[in-house]
């Protein structure tokens, strides 16, 4: 009782000030629909967080200067060399600070499971089409943030200035270069003149601890206010209509499971980092332009882009004395615009080829859109053979190949694999639509085999669930887009019909192979006709 | 009869004709007996240059071994034959060593390089086909005890000169690396100094020779000493997986990082029983 | 127990008496190829119904009141180890000591306590989170619970009440007829950016001429990197690679940033093995020197395979063949490494005889016009 009553006191003091019963009284009760695959952006929300927290920690100790001291520290087989003061600090913060290197690891294992999350979140965004109406917004902010990672993990994992992210920041300042007309003064400009210089550090450091954490901030903060304001989206199982969100109740269900997955991420990335090493940089040694090591990659999440470098055909195109390195150029804005562009409009393709100005808050079931889901595996499996392409050393080591072999193979399958995947995934989700179909017509497979009167034999078929036979047919199949007539009623050609061909192209690419869901009326029908 | 009864018996068959039907045969063998024997009295043996202090039985154990094992590829004279081994003249006791002593040579297959393996020849033998092959043509010697003494050595001295000359083949932390065509750079955990000083000497296959001209022994016992204190320290950050570096790193942050915390998010949206 | 509830986000109050029971059978209306969801003349409808929500299941511990405190020590337990959890870092911190160890013992203390911390930290926080959920899932109330959606668009008097208000602002601010002030503010505002960009003007020097010098020169000696020995041509052995920069380049204004472009490979070919003319005449012996600098995007070049006389650079795998001038033979580098010209001084030391003849590292915009 004194708690309800000293809580009631704050309550007091809250409301008189902000009129906060009016934000409880709507919200507390707030609900929200419940799936695995929903705490998936969770885990990168939460690993945001843990990288916060556990940055602030080593920003006390971080020295971001590459001004050159020697090494007399506690790591022996570092003595006596010169360093920057930036991997000095690192060391320190290894070895010296009691919890640094725990917080440490804790930090770059989090960076990591954070992008590797919203990339699997984004792509259950994708596959369920959770960015449909009204949520194209949330969508092209996880873009944002997505591509904002990248680089706030490369300022994150360079500032160490260790031999491993220089090397990273030699081809960063490579690529720069590449750039035309405007490659060498962005360079310049970027590393304060000719590199390494000593600018490098302290300006990435600003990004990294200020700049875009600040953006992240505000967007994380704006994708979070949408979801909340439109409502999260739900799966199309029994109950749940585009009319209602059903789910549990923010407080005190969500509160629980929410607040201890933030707990349960937290820990786990913990328990990681407690028991698996990462980023040992005292073994890279510290920067010097004259060595790399073999083996060297950035971290995974920019694993495409090197994988990109790699592949890339050595073109180079020389015009009045200009140099345009297409070997680079491919690489650095090329492919990433190939792939980034598409996935940063789609919702607004999807929606021009289907014509669909509707709200959307029941998700797809991916089989049901197959084109879309096959498009998705298109372009994971180009990211991914790009990715594979970046660690080719490694696989050249690792499974006793010749590195030759392996980047002239990527170099083909890139063009050969994605359609195929494209194509296969197609035709599975169309078959897994006539899977449901025939489950809806005919009813479930039992096993059990009965001999008929005349001789006959079948295979008994028990008739699914209404609860089911719903499930596996509500879902809308569209029709390709017809262009109409093509003068109005006037014989006045129509504008834009070159616009209007093109959407009935690419919405017969989308929907001519389709599989319609049974009616009731064709179920009766077959059950009347005493059909098994 | 006596033991030489029969051999007598054909003499004296052999005096009663003009020519024995086994004539033939003798004169065979005592014509393949006279030039194997001219051979050997006339064919070079290398005993010239004999290293100070080997025996001369230590020289031939190891020309025998050599002719036994090794002159099918490397040639009777060790002179190489084209595409299968190359010339031993003048590779020295050291190149022997170590070649032998990492269990490369004898090879096995010729693939796109010789790979180490179980040592073939007991430390004797490969004394023996080292002094041997360093008879043939002066060559590197074998370190001595002191020249891998590096518990005086400049350790972090000799990280520096590792990641300028070697870690771009054998990786930051000598857990090797591709080199083109199926190549390789191997792993040096378990490499003994004494095998890192000669390949760094004589420069086995595609590695290169680093000669005491441009890198002293100094030097040489400096990197030696950084990468066995390096290899023998603890990892104070936990599994080290291998030390390859960020690959490693991503597989393992999504599959044992990402796949906790999923297979914790399916647990959480389970009912309960 | 299925509850309903307000949700008054979208504003203003919801009236949900006339929601039947358990189905919700007002499906939005879709887009193209739609079909009626209710046809009013036959018995069946054109499309199966959604059968709403299933009947709750309830669990032990909603049932019987032993399974329900059951479920209570298992989240008590969780709870409790947290605590431990908590402690174990506490004591862990405090009791390991790394200060003022050194080598492996170090390294060892090092690693116990970034173990002990992290179970005890990750412990801690995964158990409080374990507890939370396994509270949520067995003992808070799972009754699903509906809420209404309203759309999203606003009605139409809302609409109308905005367009007003905007008509209304608009027409006070007499933009519309106030050409001269619209103009005028255009005027200000879009140049104004520049500002913002100006001052990042001294984020760099100009490029320059910067790019395609480096610090050799006539007569540099060149030096082992990192030892700073200069190098007799006699000392260099066939079948070896020396990594050189310039001698003095510690003493110059910026030596990291020298030492990025003076990188240098010197190797050692068997004379007839170097048929191009250019090649030949810059080297000494069979001595070439090329820049380390990838021509791709800057790695240092460094793996020299003896057999094949390959510099393989280890980033994306670019291959140079130096009996070819360093010409690529694999690889993403569009272009060869540049030469070094070689001669050897009074003493007998290798030396530059003058600078290289071309901008070394990667490409860029300017560089064949330098």
């Amino acid at each position: 009782m004194a708690l309800e009553q000293a809580a009631g006191k704050v309550a007091n003091e809250l409301d008189e000030r902000f009129g906060s019963a009016n934000f409880v009284k709507r919200n507390a009760r707030k609900v929200f629909p419940d799936h695995w695959s929903f705490m998936l952006g969770e885990i990168a929300l939460y690993s945001f967080i843990i990288l916060l927290l556990t940055g602030v920690f080593l920003t006390l100790w971080f020295t971001p200067s590459q001004n050159e001291v020697v090494y007399n520290g506690s790591y022996v087989p570092l003595h006596g060399l010169k360093m920057s003061e930036a991997y000095a600090s690192t060391l320190r913060i290894s070895f010296d600070v009691r919890g640094g290197l725990i917080i440490r690891q804790i930090h770059h294992w989090a960076a990591l499971i954070f992008v590797a999350s919203m990339i699997v979140h984004m792509c259950r965004v994708f596959f369920t089409g959770a960015f449909r109406k009204p949520r194209e917004t949330n969508w092209i902010i996880g873009f944002i943030m997505i591509t904002l990672s990248f680089i706030e993990g490369l300022a994150g994992y360079s500032l160490p200035d260790d031999l491993l992210s220089g090397a990273g920041l030699r081809i960063t300042e490579g690529v720069l270069l590449s750039l035309p007309v405007v490659g060498t003064y962005l360079t310049f400009f970027l590393f304060g003149g000719q590199f390494p210089g000593t600018d490098i550090i302290p300006r990435l450091y600003t990004a990294h601890v200020l700049l875009i954490p600040g953006v992240f901030l505000a967007l994380i903060t704006v994708h979070l206010i949408l979801v909340w304001y439109q409502k999260h989206t739900q799966y199309p199982l029994p109950g749940r209509t585009e009319k209602n969100a059903v789910g549990y109740p923010f407080f005190p269900v969500y509160t629980a499971k929410a607040g201890g997955f933030f707990f349960i991420t937290f820990g786990v990335t913990t328990l990681l980092s407690a028991f698996v090493a990462i980023n040992q940089v005292w073994l890279f040694g510290p920067y010097n332009p004259g060595q790399i090591s073999a083996g060297s990659q950035p971290d995974w999440y920019m694993g495409f882009l090197e994988g990109s470098l790699r592949m890339f055909p050595n073109w180079e195109t020389h015009l009045l004395g200009f140099t345009i390195p297409w070997n680079v150029i491919g690489p650095a804005l090329i492919i990433p615009g190939l792939l980034f562009t598409p996935m940063a409009i789609y919702p607004f393709l999807e929606r021009w080829v289907t014509g669909d100005n509707e709200e959307h808050h029941v998700l797809d079931r991916p089989r049901n859109v197959p084109t879309r889901t096959g498009l998705g595996v298109l372009a994971l499996t180009t990211w991914l053979i790009l990715l594979a392409g970046g660690a080719n050393d490694i696989l050249a080591v690792t499974f006793h190949l010749s590195i030759n072999t392996i980047t002239n193979s990527f170099r083909v399958l890139i063009f050969v694999i994605p359609p195929l995947a494209y194509v296969v995934t197609k035709r599975i989700c169309l078959g897994l639509q006539r899977r449901d179909r025939e489950l809806v017509l005919h009813g479930r497979e039992t096993g059990r085999i009965v001999r008929l009167p005349n001789g006959e034999m079948i295979e008994v078929h028990e008739p699914i669930s209404e609860v089911r036979k719903w499930e596996l047919t509500q879902h809308l199949v569209r029709e390709p887009y017809q262009v109409g007539p093509v003068t109005d009623a006037n014989g006045v050609p129509r504008r834009k019909l070159m616009f209007a061909k093109a959407r009935a192209r690419v919405s017969r690419f989308y929907f001519e192979d389709r599989v319609v869901p049974p009616t009731p009326a064709e179920v009766r029908e077959l059950e009347s006709s005493d059909h098994h | 009869m006596t033991r030489l009864s029969k051999p007598l018996a054909v003499l004296r068959g052999l005096s009663r004709r003009r020519r024995h039907r086994l004539a033939p045969v003798v004169l065979l063998l005592l014509a393949l007996g006279a030039t194997g024997g001219a051979y050997a009295a006339f064919a070079p043996t290398g005993k010239a240059a004999a290293a100070a202090g080997v025996s001369t039985q230590t020289l031939e154990q190891g020309r025998d071994l050599y002719l036994k094992n090794c002159a099918t590829c490397h040639g009777l004279n060790a002179e190489g034959s084209g595409t299968d081994g190359p010339s031993l003249i003048g590779v020295g006791a050291a190149s022997v060593d170590f070649q032998v002593g990492t269990g490369r040579m004898p090879a096995k297959e010729l693939g796109a390089q010789i790979q180490a393996k179980r040592q073939f020849f007991n430390d004797e033998q490969i004394s023996a086909l080292a002094a041997y092959v360093a008879s043939l043509g002066p060559g590197p010697a074998i370190p001595s005890d002191k020249d891998l003494d590096y518990s005086n050595s400049n350790i972090a001295q000799g990280g520096e000169i590792y990641r300028t000359n070697c870690a771009m083949c054998h990786n930051f932390a000598g857990s090797g690396g591709a080199l083109t065509r199926g190549k390789y750079a191997p792993s040096l955990k378990k490499t003994t100094p004494r095998h890192m000083y000669e390949a760094m000497l004589t420069g086995p296959q595609s590695m290169p020779v680093f000669g005491d001209g441009t890198m002293t022994p100094d030097e040489k016992r400096e990197i030696i000493g950084f990468l066995k204190t390096t290899s023998a320290e603890p990892s104070p950050g936990g599994f080290a997986l291998g030390k390859i570096g960020p690959v490693s790193e991503g597989a393992v942050g999504w599959l044992v990082g990402l796949g906790a915390l999923v297979a914790c998010a399916v647990w959480l949206g389970a009912k309960a029983r | 127990m299925t509850e309903r509830i307000h949700d008054g986000t979208a504003g203003g109050t919801d009236d949900v008496q006339g929601l039947p029971e358990t189905t919700d059978t007002t499906d939005a209306p879709h887009g193209d190829g739609d079909l009626a969801t209710r046809d009013g003349h036959g018995e069946l409808p054109a499309r199966f119904e959604n059968p709403g929500l299933p009947a709750h299941v309830y669990r032990r511990s909603d049932i019987d009141p032993k399974a329900a405190i059951r479920r209570e020590r298992e989240v008590a337990t969780f709870f409790g180890l947290s605590t431990l959890g908590t402690v174990l870092f506490i004591v862990a911190y405090f009791a390991i000591k790394p200060a003022g160890k050194s080598g492996n013992d170090l390294l060892r203390t090092v690693g116990l306590e970034t173990k002990l911390l992290g179970l005890g930290l990750g412990i801690a926080l995964f158990c409080i989170g374990a507890g939370a959920i396994h509270w949520a899932k067995t003992l808070m109330p799972d009754d699903e619970i509906i809420s209404v959606r309203k759309p999203m668009r606003s009605s139409d008097e809302d609409r109308a009440d905005a367009i007003a208000a905007l008509k209304d602002g608009a027409a006070g601010a007499g933009l519309g007829r106030r050409k001269l002030i619209r103009n005028s503010l255009l005027g200000a505002l879009a140049p104004l950016g520049l500002l913002a960009i100006i001052p990042l003007r001294d984020l760099g020097p100009l490029p320059g001429a910067s790019l395609a010098y480096t610090a050799w020169g006539p007569g540099k000696r060149l030096v082992t990197d990192p030892t700073g020995r200069p190098i007799k041509a006699a000392d260099v052995p066939i079948g070896g690679v020396i990594h050189v920069q310039p001698e003095g380049v510690d003493e110059m204004a910026h030596p990291l940033n020298e030492r990025a472009k003076a990188t240098t490979l010197v190797i050692r070919l068997e004379p007839d093995e170097i048929t191009d003319p250019k090649q030949k005449k810059w080297a000494v012996d069979g001595i070439v020197a090329y820049s380390k600098v990838c021509t791709h995007v800057g790695c240092p070049v460094g793996l020299y395979e003896q057999q094949t006389h390959h510099l393989l650079c280890p980033c994306h795998q670019s291959t140079f063949d130096v009996t070819k001038d360093c010409a690529v033979i694999f690889g993403p580098a569009a272009r060869p490494l540049p030469q070094l010209p070689l001669a050897v001084d009074s003493a007998g030391y290798l030396v530059s005889s003058e600078d290289y003849q071309e901008p070394v590292g990667p490409s860029f915009w300017e560089r064949g016009r330098r």
